[in-house]
């Protein structure tokens, strides 16, 4: 059997659960399917990096380069293509983050590769399932040949746990192809709060907030109260309440806290195929009819504005002890 | 500049989708179809630059069912000049980005924008495969595209993971529309009248002389898990209660 490559996501220096899941998913390829689970690392200055991934216990293959410091689709394509075809990589594993989706299908079309994106399993036999339709839909799909490509959601693979010691090698693959993608720059949005992905609270507000102001004034009491990450609707998105990057839903981030405390938002389909896996989740909602009551645990029919609050206060009164 | 526009016929997504019980495909009785929500957001961004640079031309394509034809007159009702349907099904995502690298070197466009997902597979990977098939760069899910004055290159800026990300390149390359990239337009009843004028050009795929083998196949197709409805609750207090005595969540 052929080797699995884990791709190594890093931001700030540092890898975001969502690159422990890929390696978690890569070892549990690995047991499924046969083979090694390497990883690989692009960057620039990524000796500790490189280092720390092998304390996963997988070989690491790093490219360290100035050109790398940014992530860029077509060098990052022509350098993963070359590492996977030098070392006879069978099975290539990205966690489906806005990088890993924007990676994947790119590489999987120069390595002419059947492409599996935002897989929740693998099967003993190979075949992978994959959610469609906004999660209406699980599919079981068959990729032909190899190498193959894959990303997993990260969602539905455990983080692996730091074992063993791997080698680190340093590749420095040839680059084909004209490579005139420029990075200008990242604005990234400040926050005190846990990441979203990563958090293991999260309240959501929805179109029933009805304004922006409200998320802050209303919303973030209780977030902040709960040590909780924030997240919004794709309606509350479209309304200009709040920016796209807390979007949870099918178009937007998966997520699976857990506890999900969703206010105000009426739980369409698309938004409860971002959330429907928390372990607990909460629903406040004026319309007793609205969607979310039927995957909530715990549901309150109640005005937001006023019930919010309240849980504020009843929370601060919990945490104080 | 000639712009290309993917235009994909997809089920509306208010529509309850359900899984046929032998799991070869979804119910398709009673489904509304319309254009890939994120499509729309394309081609609307297309006929903004259509607007705003004298003697562009926008062209829209769909691969799939002959009855895609109305979703790309939705297209053309909107503004877009005219249209192209590659008639096949079954193709998977590596099948369609082959199929529309065979349309670019015939077209010649100098910039095609696409959805960043299809709503019914959920790939979100034809534009990706699309610009490396053709050796383009590739602009995804973009919230803002600014074009130079000479119209030669592109800065994209991108909804990515903790921020808003900008890259630049050279034309001709490929843009995904993300959510916030512009609120589309709806089609007037003139542009109704003039779209059935326009011209839809229909192709059979095998007339285009493309490997389409799919190497990505569904063997079988499964509702989700189910996830029970809990209990309601009278106050707040009885929430937080239950969440800190029952569940043990805070």
């Amino acid at each position: 059997m052929g080797d699995i490559l884990v791709y190594a996501e890093h931001h700030n220096g540092t890898f975001p659960k969502t690159t422990l899941v890929a390696f978690g998913a890569g070892k549990a390829a690995a047991a499924k399917l046969g083979g090694a689970c390497k990883a690989v690392i692009l960057g620039s200055g990524v000796d500790a990096l490189a280092t720390e991934a092998a304390s996963y216990g997988l070989d690491v293959l790093q490219l360290d380069d100035a050109r790398f410091e940014h992530y860029l689709a077509d060098a990052y394509t022509a350098a993963l293509a070359a590492i996977v075809k030098d070392k006879g990589i069978e099975t290539f594993i990205a966690t489906a983050t806005a990088l890993g989706k924007d990676l994947t299908p790119r590489l999987a079309a120069r390595l002419e590769a059947p492409l599996a994106a935002d897989i929740s399993d693998i099967n003993d036999d190979g075949t992978v399932v994959r959610p469609m339709y906004a999660g209406n839909v699980f599919a079981t799909v068959k990729l032909e040949g190899t190498p193959r490509v894959i990303s997993v959601r990260a969602t539905a693979f455990e983080p692996a746990a730091k074992e063993g010691n791997g080698a680190v090698e340093k590749v420095s693959p040839a680059l084909e192809g004209d490579l005139t993608m420029k990075f200008e720059n990242l604005e990234e949005v400040k926050s005190d709060r846990p990441v979203l992905t990563e958090a293991s609270v999260v309240v959501s507000g929805g179109r029933g907030l009805k304004n922006g102001e409200n998320f802050t004034t209303v919303l973030e009491p209780l977030v902040d109260a709960m040590g909780a990450a924030m997240g919004a609707s794709r309606a509350a998105v479209d309304a200009g309440f709040v920016p796209n990057d807390l979007q949870v839903g099918q178009t937007g981030k998966v997520v699976a806290p857990e506890l999900y405390v969703a206010v105000g938002l009426s739980g369409a389909i698309q938004h409860l195929a971002g959330m429907k896996d928390s372990k607990v989740i909460v629903a406040i909602n004026k319309d007793e009819e609205a969607p979310i009551f039927q995957v909530s645990d715990y549901g309150l029919v109640a005005d937001l504005f006023k019930a919010v609050p309240e849980m504020k206060e009843a929370v601060d009164k919990l945490k104080a002890g | 500049m000639k712009i290309l526009v993917t235009v994909k016929r997809v089920p509306d997504p208010e529509t309850s989708i359900k899984v046929k019980p032998d799991g070869s495909g979804i119910v398709t009785d009673n489904i509304k179809w319309v254009v890939n929500p994120f499509d729309e957001i394309g081609v609307e961004e297309a006929l903004r630059i259509k607007e705003k640079v004298a003697g562009s031309e926008v062209v829209l394509v769909s691969i799939g069912d002959k009855v895609a034809q109305e979703q790309l007159r939705t297209g053309l009702a909107m503004g877009a000049d005219r249209a192209i349907l590659v008639l096949a099904d079954d193709l998977d995502p590596l099948g369609v980005a082959r199929v529309l690298a065979k349309l670019v070197d015939d077209e010649k466009p100098d910039l095609i924008i696409m959805g960043k997902q299809a709503i019914d597979d959920d790939s979100n990977a034809v534009g990706q495969m699309l610009a490396e098939l053709l050796g383009w760069p590739q602009g995804t899910f973009a919230s803002q595209v600014a074009l130079s004055d000479d119209q030669k290159s592109a800065s994209v800026t991108r909804e990515v993971d903790g921020g808003l990300e900008t890259l630049s390149f050279p034309l001709p390359g490929v843009v995904t529309a993300d959510l916030r990239l512009n609120e589309p337009r709806y089609a007037s009843l003139p542009g109704i009248m003039k779209a059935r004028k326009k011209e839809l050009k229909e192709i059979p795929v095998a007339d285009l002389g493309v490997d389409v083998t799919p190497r990505v196949t569904i063997t079988k197709m499964e509702p989700p898990p189910s996830r029970e409805a809990g209990k309601i609750v009278a106050s707040v207090e009885e929430l937080v209660n239950l969440l800190h005595t029952e569940a043990k969540v805070i």
